[in-house]
């Protein structure tokens, strides 16, 4: 479904290209094809297709890219604000969140 | 008690490692379908640590996966037909996505069962195949680190995984893509129409109560006649929330969840309107587009959870906006309603 994309300019991804060796990674672990990378440097082509799930940031052994990682989910921000704490994704054990 | 898919076990170096079978029976297939419907979720987890499929060697590939009894299924089913090794996580029955978001599904877990297996005794090379769902809590370079197994992210769906090792142990760009097909999410559905619990008795429970009140008082007929009705309309606006929305994704315009939800909750009042379900009092219709909006509107909006595009900083915007709206809706609904059978317009 290449048609679902969710609200623009929020995501809070960053990358320093200064920092990055071209390894690959997180054109591998990203599932929305956010970054490429050309001439041994990434770059973020799509960034309102990123859903902050921290994966890049996780697997990029240079620390070139952050994002503030979290689960996209209304329940789990009720859920936080009720608690006091950050959104969490309370599903119990259910096969979704 | 073994379970059932456990078919016998298998002498390594590291001891005797149960043998999986990788077909479905029918208890597993019954499983499948009460953990879509939350039914007692708590019971389907399988013991963490490793596992044998087919007639593994010391040269067959490891999978890693979590212990959520249908994501085990699912890889197990994948494997049929190959030899490898499953080396099952202890998430605490989550599935891999969910695992690895909250932290349970991550390197030092996966560093600590490569150790309790002993797995460097069990396979002479050293990589272990991580679904790529995973890298969200799983770092590379840091398993390697703490264990020296290279980790390889494979395909998101257990599915793929013929394929991914035809290719070479490589998983293509389809492969490494999540999409979220019309398929994937209706499976969905049945667990957020679910979701509020009690609440799906308690809400039309006082509805049917409250709508015997009238003007001289309290009426029997009027709160099973104007009851039921108030019934109907709740159940249409949850359902246009929770089951159409997702549904229709893709083709509702908006890209917010929370509009997307009114877009669909408003059709759905217009719709009953049509079939005079509203009320006749114009007091009561507009009582009813409100709460039907908001309802709908906060319903579609929890789908965000669900759904797999949809960022932390992106949902925090629009609920910002959309709660407030929603609970101002639904209770000036709620109000008009009531104040719509005490007056006669
Ligand atoms: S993972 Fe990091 S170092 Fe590797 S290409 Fe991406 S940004 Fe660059
Ligand atoms: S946070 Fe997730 S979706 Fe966003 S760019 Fe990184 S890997 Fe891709």
């Amino acid at each position: 479904m290449n048609g679902l994309i969710y609200l623009s300019n929020v995501v809070t991804l960053d990358l320093d290209p200064e920092k990055c060796t071209g390894c690959r990674m997180c054109t591998i672990v990203c599932p929305h094809e956010v970054f490429v990378v050309e001439n041994r440097k990434a770059r973020i082509v799509q960034k309102d297709r990123c859903m902050e799930c921290g994966a890049c940031e996780k697997n990029c052994p240079d620390q070139a890219i952050s994002v503030r990682s979290g689960v996209g989910c209304a329940s789990g921000i009720i859920n936080g604000l009720l608690r006091g704490t950050e959104p969490t994704c309370d599903c119990g054990s259910s096969g979704c969140c | 008690m073994k379970p059932g898919y456990i078919t016998g076990h298998l002498d390594t170096p590291s001891g005797a490692i149960p043998l999986v079978s990788t077909t479905w029976r029918v208890k597993d297939i019954i499983d499948t379908i009460k953990v879509r419907w939350s039914v007692g979720r708590m019971n389907y987890r399988v013991q963490p640590g490793l596992y044998a499929v087919g007639s593994p060697r010391d040269s067959s590939p490891v999978f890693v996966t979590a212990n959520f009894k249908l994501t085990f299924d699912h890889v197990r089913r994948a494997l049929g037909g190959i030899d490898g090794w499953l080396l099952v996580l202890d998430t605490r029955g989550i599935n891999v996505w969910c695992a690895a978001g909250k932290g349970t599904f991550s390197t030092s877990e996966l560093a600590r069962q490569i150790g309790l297996a002993s797995l460097e005794k069990v396979v002479s090379h050293r990589k272990v195949i991580v679904p790529q769902l995973g890298a969200v809590g799983v770092s590379a370079h840091e398993v390697k680190q703490q264990t020296g197994f290279a980790v390889i992210y494979g395909p998101v769906l257990a599915a793929d995984i013929p394929a991914f090792i035809d290719a070479g142990y490589k998983a293509t760009r389809d492969m490494r893509k999540v999409k979220f097909p019309f398929s994937e999410r209706m499976k969905l559905v049945p667990v957020e129409l679910a979701n509020p619990g009690y609440y799906l008795l308690l809400v039309p429970a006082l509805f049917l109560l409250l709508s015997g009140l009238n003007r001289h008082g309290y009426s029997i007929d009027l709160a099973l006649s104007g009851g039921l009705r108030s019934l109907i309309n709740l159940l249409v606006a949850y359902v246009a929330g929770c089951a159409v929305t997702p549904a229709l994704l893709p083709w509702i315009p908006f890209r917010r969840f929370a509009l997307k939800g009114l877009a669909v909750g408003w059709c759905a009042a217009v719709l009953l309107s049509l079939f005079h379900l509203l009320g006749s009092n114009p007091l009561e219709a507009v009582s009813w587009f409100l709460i039907m909006g908001g309802l709908s509107s906060f319903t579609a909006m929890t789908f965000t959870g669900t759904s797999t595009f949809t960022s932390l900083s992106g949902v925090q915007k629009e609920m910002k906006t959309a709660l407030p709206v929603q609970i101002g809706m639904a209770a000036a609904g709620i109000l008009f309603w009531l104040f719509s059978k005490f007056i006669i317009l």
